[in-house]
């Protein structure tokens, strides 16, 4: 020890808090610490109060829409054509456009999602994989406005190019786009389920001789079903509430059908072609798209929850 | 020696200056010893002494991992396949070789599927075969009357003990030549240990077993032969009495005695 | 075992190995639709775009002769509406994030907080333009402005940077809070001296994809309304008298690359969608830069962060 350090027990400060001072700055600080907290859990509840303000706003403009309009002809027309003299308002014609192209779009992104997360959780080298990854990260972040364009321009005339009675706009080039920029929500979700399975599993299973695909199949995917299956219904949710895809390349007349290979309109598209009208705030076009996006809140609600529980349960069996 | 000549005659398996790595680490080091038909046979040895390394030398379950390296090897007989070679594939020597693990990892499938798996995963479908293999290797494992009212339930529900019966069951249905556990009771309890160890005793009357264990005295229960282990190297081989009784290194009897740091 | 059981097994193997390098091939062929997918996307509009790629492109206003349509009032205004998003999404997300993870006791408050989160991120985005169209636009009277697009998707990456926020601190060991507490620090001091330094790339990645999604976003912006065809310039942000600075461009009329995009793709002549391909190779350009910068920034911490 050098000679000129302090010895151990000089104080910090020369002169001594007496006891008041310190339950003064004890206080002091509390209530700091205090307003601090509130502040943040201000900001945390702005998420609730976003949901709340959702709710409201379209509950309340669907309210007075159905003043004109009963629920019943809402939910059972099988017109959708609230902007003419002959108004109808059956939300079943924009539903079946959403669910075809959303359907679509799944029966391209769940078997190749499903298929890359396998592959790159149990048979890709880290190398490949560390490639693999950003490249579909990026898929993800491609503004789906993009990807709207690609299908006008590029997927539907080399469809026509096949199939010559494609129509300029589809549900189908629409959809199998949208399924492409789906893949990644699934496969990323999927594999990390897939990763979360523990090593002892898989180990088991190959002491017993099988070979990766049969592990893969039998042993990780069973045990990471719950996950998987909250992948799944992310990419549901995210097909059913896609917009621009849609919006450019389906083409935004209201059809009911089921026929991928016809134009439709969807939910989200409805919404698009009347924001871009001219259309004065509190009249019943306006409150349509209101009653539109109730429709798919509640759709999408429903299946968010659900993969909330779900991810909530893969997480907490291991 | 006399055991010398006596192990030749004997042999399911011998390991052959054997060297493992993994990475750059030198894991085992010139290991040369018999595995006795319908025996057990017991690796003990300190941690990280390589006795659990070189268990998963038997069924290549290295392979599964990269940057892992074999020399030398482990024949089996009486085929006098080396379980090593490249050109062998590390599929057929798990096909030959069960593994019991040190924590029982049960599938998430039913008590039925679970010992099923190894046949299924053989490409077995007779419904008829498949009944008869699990019934017989679950009372091999001595839980055929405790779950067979219940072979549809999830084998996670099972207790520990039962659930490393259940993975024993498991390594049992394919009738496999080799049998390898890797510290099997060292997640369990007094109880569920000594049924897990009557079981191995029983066992080594059809199947020849290799065992890892940490625990000395459970070593000298059920071995017939033990294997004691140092810094990847096999210090010293023999019968387990003589082993327990009258070791001929000072280190056996240094770690035997508990006087080893 | 016998020579025959040797060869029986041996032959399942064979089959068996089969289907594993098939779904080896699948697997790889699945990889190369996404992979294809993005080569021919971006080579698309690259080629088709180039043309019209040069400074008059950037410098000047949309016009209806295709030729001479430019896009100078979209890049200006998503520079605007970007600024509008950092400002309200970075602070609140991060405050919210640590609220969640240093703050939060478990209780049913938490829980809906969580829950919402969750929700939040997963509800589609013209949802987000309704909201702000009955909220931001009438209620509020923000009107079609900069600042009602820019808190609109503020509020749509809000679930990103919380959740980005949120794992970058639970990496941290809680052996660091309890090194700071032990030298009587108080939580908040451990949140701004610790939690928050510590964990600020993460942050940082996770604002610059929640930025990359924004910039992308059209369906919530043509919902509240923006106009398509914009020839002048928001007010500039500076003035040359006290007090220097101005906000007027915060209510101004707007228009964003997107909607300019999807405004020339919408045309029926040709010429307007060489404009589409030229605006939408930028768009596509700027958003994979970001993506990629946040990819890189992620892999440099992984490597650089030994706990």
């Amino acid at each position: 020890m050098s000679a000129n350090a302090p010895p151990m027990s000089a104080p910090l400060s020369s002169a001594p808090d007496t006891v008041s001072d310190r339950l003064r700055k004890r206080a002091s600080r509390h209530v700091k610490e205090r307003v601090i907290e509130f502040i943040l859990f201000s900001a945390a509840s702005i998420s609730v109060l976003t949901t709340a303000a959702i709710v409201y706003i379209l509950v309340s403009e669907s309210l007075t829409l159905f003043e004109h309009v009963s629920l019943w002809d809402f939910l059972t027309d099988t017109q959708w054509t609230p902007l003419f003299d002959d108004a109808h308002y059956g939300i079943m014609v924009l539903l079946s456009g959403t669910l075809t192209s959303s359907f679509v779009a799944l029966a391209v992104a769940l078997p190749l999602g499903t298929i890359i997360a396998i592959w790159l959780s149990e048979f890709a080298s880290f190398k490949t994989r560390e490639f693999a990854k950003p490249v579909l990260e990026l898929l993800g972040g491609v503004p789906t406005i993009i990807y709207g364009y690609f299908a006008l321009m590029v997927v539907t005339p080399a469809l026509q190019s096949i199939w010559p009675d494609l129509p300029g706009f589809s549900l189908l080039s629409a959809g199998l786009v949208m399924g492409v920029m789906i893949i990644p929500y699934v496969s990323s979700l999927s594999e990390d389920a897939m990763r979360a399975v523990p090593m002892s599993l898989r180990e088991g299973s190959y002491a017993m001789g099988a070979t990766r695909l049969q592990t893969a199949l039998r042993t990780v995917v069973p045990a990471a079903t719950s996950g998987i299956a909250s992948a799944y219904i992310l990419g549901i949710s995210r097909a059913v509430g896609e917009t621009m895809i849609l919006a450019v390349a389906a083409g935004m007349q209201p059809n009911l059908t089921f026929n991928p290979a016809e134009p439709g309109a969807t939910i989200t598209s409805y919404i698009v072609q009347v924001a871009l009208g001219d259309l004065p705030h509190g009249s019943v076009g306006y409150q349509t798209i209101f009653a539109a996006g109730l429709t798919l809140m509640l759709m999408t609600l429903c299946f968010n929850l659900l993969g909330y529980y779900l991810r909530k349960r893969f997480r907490e069996v291991y | 020696m006399t055991i010398a000549t006596d192990v030749r005659t004997q042999a399911k398996a011998e390991v052959q200056n054997l060297n493992f790595h993994y990475g750059a680490f030198h894991a085992l080091k010139g290991i040369n010893m018999p595995v006795h038909e319908k025996k057990v046979t017991a690796l003990i040895g300190p941690s990280g002494c390589g006795k659990s390394t070189l268990l998963r030398c038997f069924n290549r379950m290295h392979d599964l991992y990269p940057g892992n390296r074999y020399d030398g090897k482990i024949l089996l007989h009486p085929d006098n396949t080396n379980l090593l070679d490249e050109q062998v594939d590390p599929i057929e020597v798990r096909m030959r070789i069960s593994m019991v693990f040190q924590k029982p990892n049960p599938f998430p499938k039913s008590i039925y599927e679970n010992v099923a798996y190894g046949l299924r995963v053989r490409g077995e479908k007779r419904r008829s075969v498949i009944d008869e293999r699990v019934e017989q290797a679950l009372r091999g494992a001595a839980l055929w009357d405790e779950v067979k009212h219940r072979l549809n339930e999830l084998g996670a529900n099972l207790s520990g003990g039962q659930q490393q019966r259940l993975c024993i069951a498991r390594a049992l249905a394919t009738d496999p030549e080799i049998i390898l556990f890797d510290e099997p009771t060292s997640a369990l309890d007094p109880i569920a240990t000594a049924s897990i160890e009557e079981l191995v005793t029983e066992l080594k009357d059809k199947v020849t077993i290799l065992i890892v264990t940490h625990n000395m005295q459970q070593a000298a229960r059920v071995s017939d032969y033990t294997a004691y282990m140092y810094m990847g190297e096999l210090v010293e081989f023999g019968l387990t009495d003589q082993i327990f009784i009258k070791p001929q290194k000072k280190e056996t009897e240094d770690y035997i005695t508990g006087r080893f740091g | 075992m016998n020579q025959q059981d040797l060869q029986a097994i041996r032959a399942i193997i064979t089959r068996h190995k089969r289907w594993d390098m098939l779904f080896g091939l699948l697997g790889l062929l699945a990889l190369m639709v996404g992979v294809l997918t993005l080569t021919v996307l971006f080579a698309d509009m690259a080629i088709k775009g180039a043309s019209r790629i040069d400074y008059d492109f950037l410098t000047n206003f949309p016009s209806r002769r295709a030729g001479s349509a430019g896009i100078l009032s979209a890049w200006v205004g998503t520079i605007l509406v970007m600024l509008v998003t950092a400002f309200s999404a970075v602070p609140l997300g991060v405050a919210a994030g640590v609220y969640l993870e240093e703050y939060a006791p478990k209780n049913w408050m938490t829980d809906i907080i969580e829950i919402n989160v969750t929700n939040l991120a997963g509800v589609p985005s013209i949802v987000y333009g309704l909201l702000a169209l009955g909220l931001f636009v009438y209620k509020f009277g923000f009107g079609q402005s900069i600042l009602s697009a820019g808190l609109t998707l503020g509020l749509l990456i809000l679930p990103v940077v919380i959740v980005a926020t949120r794992e970058s601190i639970r990496a941290i060991p809680q052996m660091v809070r309890e090194g700071a507490y032990a030298c009587g620090a108080t939580t908040w001091q451990t949140v701004r001296d610790h939690i928050v330094p510590y964990s600020s790339a993460g942050i940082l990645t996770g604002v610059i994809i929640g930025m990359a999604r924004a910039i992308g976003e059209t369906a919530p912006i043509i919902t509240i309304g923006a106009l398509t065809f914009i020839a002048f310039l928001p007010p500039a942000p500076y003035t040359e008298v006290f007090p220097f600075i101005s906000f007027d461009w915060l209510t101004a009329p707007f228009t964003v690359m997107p909607i300019q995009m999807f405004n020339w793709t919408s045309r029926p002549e040709a010429a307007f969608q060489v404009n589409a391909a030229a605006a939408g190779f930028l768009l596509v350009l700027m958003t994979l830069c970001m993506n990629g910068a946040a990819i890189w920034l992620r892999y440099r911490l992984r490597r650089n962060i030994k706990w």
